[in-house]
């Protein structure tokens, strides 16, 4: 279900600066599923779990109760490491066009190629 | 913070109507309106299994008690679904839970009605999830990517929410005149409370502006509001059922179902923690968390007594 409720009227907004405070609790696992055979581990959500073992167990409760997957991977959260996203890692491949099959004309006549 | 290139990034993404994701720069506001926006989702999620839950021992078939229970199963998964993606945000679980209990957050005023009787089981999944699903295919576009992936993943499960609802309701319009008037019954206190659902009318609504520009919303309260009676109008119809509206009127004009007056003093009144079931939700959401504590220890202390077993037979080895 869902639902947005309204500030009522004089009340103040929570001021949620998304710092989290407490670090208490389970850690958090990133949650993958292999739809079917043939096709990789794609992420679905995270989950909180003390262990491995309960975590894909969960993560079997949790994100395949409709035979959405054949298999799951749980991943510790914090042994993810990211790119930055921002930088200008990706940007290179824009000037190297040459890279990619359509960047040559080839002939009708040559055929498949 | 600000930061002028984040910005021009951000606004290029909203622009491009491309999705922010959890690592990319937003401004402030925006995060602390998802932040928000997504527990208040999570937590409905949450205190909603109560209303249904209440009625899995009395279901009348087995048949029906399994359907309810996978229903309400479906809750949890959902709430799990939004808590995770409230997290990417960098609020924590512990902290989501916190506000929830002492009462910082909310959940929809939906779950403040009490169901009194098995039609409103009926009600709930078409009238309830209906409102719901609306709202949801909408948040399905929403800007922020992991809040818009949870949607697509609640949205696939909640169609068969509304539809078991409609069928508890056919089951019972189709019945005995007792039965019938169960139905009636539910339908006449559940109607106006799911128009309630999608919030204040759009000139009462300040943060609709800013949320239609950040496209966090993709359509106004009114807006979605009037495509849900449109819809669930006829359906009341098919049941042989009466809305409890004495000035609704189809425009042939505009071809939609125009509504009488809604009683907002109820509104704000449950919004304000009024309801009539208000304070006994939290009061059992806090119940079921404390008692629950020895399984959360069980598993800490099992998951730690693992641990060090593998730890001892690798020194061994």
């Amino acid at each position: 279900m869902s639902y947005e409720v309204p500030l009522a009227p004089g009340e103040q907004p929570d001021n949620l600066d998304g710092e989290a405070t407490s670090a208490h609790g389970w850690p958090l696992w990133e949650v993958f599923v292999r739809a079917k055979r043939g096709l990789s581990h794609t992420h679905v959500g995270s989950l909180h779990a003390p262990d491995a073992e309960t975590a894909v167990q969960n993560a079997r409760d949790g994100y395949t109760r409709r035979a959405e997957g054949v298999s799951v991977w749980v991943v510790r959260s914090v042994h993810i490491h990211a790119s930055d996203d921002a930088s200008s890692m990706f940007e290179p491949f824009e000037d190297k066009p040459y890279r990619h099959p359509t960047f040559y004309e080839i002939p009708d006549e040559v055929g498949q190629l | 913070m600000h930061n002028d290139t984040g910005q021009q990034a951000f606004d290029a993404i909203i622009e491009a109507d491309e999705k922010v994701e959890p690592r990319d720069w937003m401004p402030d506001g925006y995060r602390s309106t998802l932040i928000r926006q997504i527990a208040q989702h999570a937590h409905s999620e949450v205190i909603g299994m109560q209303p249904e839950a209440n009625w899995i021992t009395r279901a009348p078939t087995l048949l029906r008690k399994s359907i309810l229970t996978a229903k309400v199963q479906d809750e949890a998964g959902h709430g799990l679904y939004l808590y995770s993606a409230a997290e990417t945000l960098g609020i924590s679980r512990d902290e989501l839970q916190e506000l929830l209990h002492s009462g910082r957050q909310k959940y929809s005023s939906i779950f403040n009605y009490p169901t009194l009787s098995w039609a409103d089981m009926g009600a709930i999944g078409w009238l309830v999830d209906g409102a719901a699903i609306m709202n949801q295919i909408m948040l399905q576009r929403t800007s922020y990517g992991p809040y818009a992936r949870a949607m697509v993943k609640i949205c696939k499960e909640e169609s068969f929410h509304a539809r078991q609802g409609y069928s508890i309701m056919m089951t019972l319009a189709q019945g005995t005149e007792e039965q019938k008037a169960l139905a009636q019954d539910a339908l006449d206190r559940w109607w106006w409370p799911s128009l309630m659902m999608f919030g204040p009318h759009d000139a009462e609504s300040p943060h609709t502006e800013q949320s239609m520009a950040w496209k966090i919303k993709r359509v106004t309260n009114d807006e979605l509001r009037q495509m849900y009676i449109d819809q669930t109008v006829p359906q009341a119809h098919y049941l042989g059922l009466t809305i409890p509206d004495d000035d609704l009127v189809f425009d042939e004009e505009t071809g939609h179902w125009n509504i009488g007056p809604i009683d907002w003093d109820e509104f704000w009144a449950t919004v304000k923690g009024n309801g009539r079931v208000s304070r006994e939700r939290i009061a059992h959401k806090v119940k079921a968390w404390d008692e629950g504590a020895w399984v959360r220890e069980a598993a800490t202390a099992y998951a730690a007594k693992q641990r060090s077993r593998s730890e001892s037979e690798k020194e061994a080895s």
